[in-house]
């Protein structure tokens, strides 16, 4: 790991307040997609960015944005760069963009275990989750009224990374983003 | 790990391999856009077919230029595997497509994923998505098969009909270095479990052989792929080099 500079330090801060094209309450740093910025020479920059789904058309949006930013800022050359490894998960949001992502309207993905396959257990369709275990994954918590009974009415929702979910106490549906 | 992979004839062979089967599948998918029984469904299979999309992408682009690739080859040099590239039929069947497929790419990309080969940071991302996919064909073939009697019919009819294409996902493909026997054999195991809890019955068909289906890695393929194609392909072949 090669220590970033002052100037890379800002550039990256830059690159990183840049809000998703998708849910532009939050900002890419937030999401944790900017991996690095690399200044090479004088006025040449090159951007690492991630993509959250393998498939993600945002990230074509995500890296004209960063050009622009970057390029206002004074810089002559931007390359955005995509890198696939280590491969983003949801633990990469941050607790900022968590809370940003719930006062939105969509559920915050739940943190998970640090390494390994994921395993999703998510139950049947249009029923509620059975009560979990104690030491198990928290309830998905609806974002509106914040209660824990929630129900999953389709694993895919509006973008692939969310699900479809409904409140049972306030019957409101909602967004989930999925645990990835 | 972000360094271009040496365009070596193994990796490209494997890459048009995998990158094939989530391309057609992709297309496939795309196809009920419109048709879907519910809209969650409508939403899902798009959802499913983008991720494939994405990972065609990636594979297509380690093989060569993506376009050319998916718009300006022959049936022949296609190297998908010919369960992916079975028409839609009822929802039924592209549940079954979809269990059968899914179960193999995440076993297949979990053990890319463990390794250190040029298809690892891929596997790595795309077997989390396929996690989802997997999931999403199961619970279809469990409401379905331990549904109504219509539902378990067609489910059955489904499996019936498409297992004689599981064979093939098995055969060892050029650049590939994992255990493709431990694949089957855990393949298997995870499909007959869905199927038993699902009130389904495991066919007896062979599933190799002569009989059996399989020689779309050797460029053969059934007779709708080819009107699949030319409708993947007739836009771009009819406006050579158009753009948005």
């Amino acid at each position: 790991m090669v220590t970033a500079t002052p100037l890379e330090a800002e550039l990256l801060e830059l690159a990183g307040s840049v809000p998703d094209p998708e849910l532009p309450v939050l900002t890419l740093r937030e999401l944790g997609v900017v991996r690095a910025v690399h200044a090479r020479g004088e006025d040449t920059v090159e951007v690492e960015l991630t993509p959250t789904y393998t498939g993600c058309p945002a990230i074509e949006a995500m890296s004209l944005d960063i050009e622009r930013v970057l390029r206002e800022h004074g810089v002559r050359e931007v390359t955005v760069r995509t890198v696939l490894a280590p491969a983003w998960s949801t633990d990469d949001i941050t607790d900022e963009g968590r809370r940003k992502l719930r006062e939105f309207g969509i559920a915050p993905p739940r943190t998970r275990a640090a390494s390994g396959p994921v395993v999703v257990e998510l139950g049947t369709t249009r029923t509620r989750e059975p009560r979990l275990p104690e030491d198990g994954p928290a309830p998905v918590r609806c974002p509106h009224c914040g209660s824990a009974e929630t129900e999953l009415l389709s694993r895919f929702s509006s973008t692939a990374c969310k699900a479809l979910r409904r409140c049972l106490a306030c019957r409101e549906p909602f967004d989930h983003f999925k645990e990835l | 790990m972000t360094t271009t992979p040496a365009k070596d004839t193994a990796v490209t062979a494997a890459a048009l391999a995998l990158g094939d089967d989530a391309l057609v599948l992709s297309h496939r998918l795309g196809e009920w856009a419109g048709n879907a029984p519910v809209l969650e469904e409508e939403v899902a299979l798009a959802n499913i077919a983008l991720d494939l999309l994405g990972q065609a992408r990636v594979l297509l682009s380690m093989a060569g230029d993506e376009d050319e690739l998916a718009f300006l080859r022959e049936e022949r040099a296609f190297r998908n595997l010919q369960l992916v590239e079975q028409p839609n039929g009822d929802f039924a069947h592209t549940i079954a497509r979809q269990l059968f497929f899914s179960a193999h790419q995440y076993l297949l990309y979990a053990e890319l994923a463990a390794g250190d080969g040029p298809f690892a940071p891929l596997a790595a991302k795309a077997v989390k998505e396929v996690d989802y996919h997997r999931d999403h064909a199961r619970q279809w073939t469990l409401r379905l098969g331990d549904g109504t009697e219509e539902s378990h019919t067609r489910m059955q009819r489904a499996v019936d009909a498409l297992w004689r294409h599981t064979g093939e996902m098995f055969q060892p493909v050029e650049g590939i270095d994992v255990d493709w026997t431990g694949l089957e054999t855990a393949w298997l195991e995870w499909t007959t479990e869905v199927l038993r809890r699902a009130t389904l019955t495991v066919p007896e068909g062979p599933r190799t052989g002569a009989w059996a289906a399989g020689a779309g890695r050797q460029g053969l393929h059934t007779e709708p792929f080819g009107r699949m194609l030319a409708e993947m392909q007739h836009l771009h072949r009819s406006h050579p080099g158009a753009s948005w």
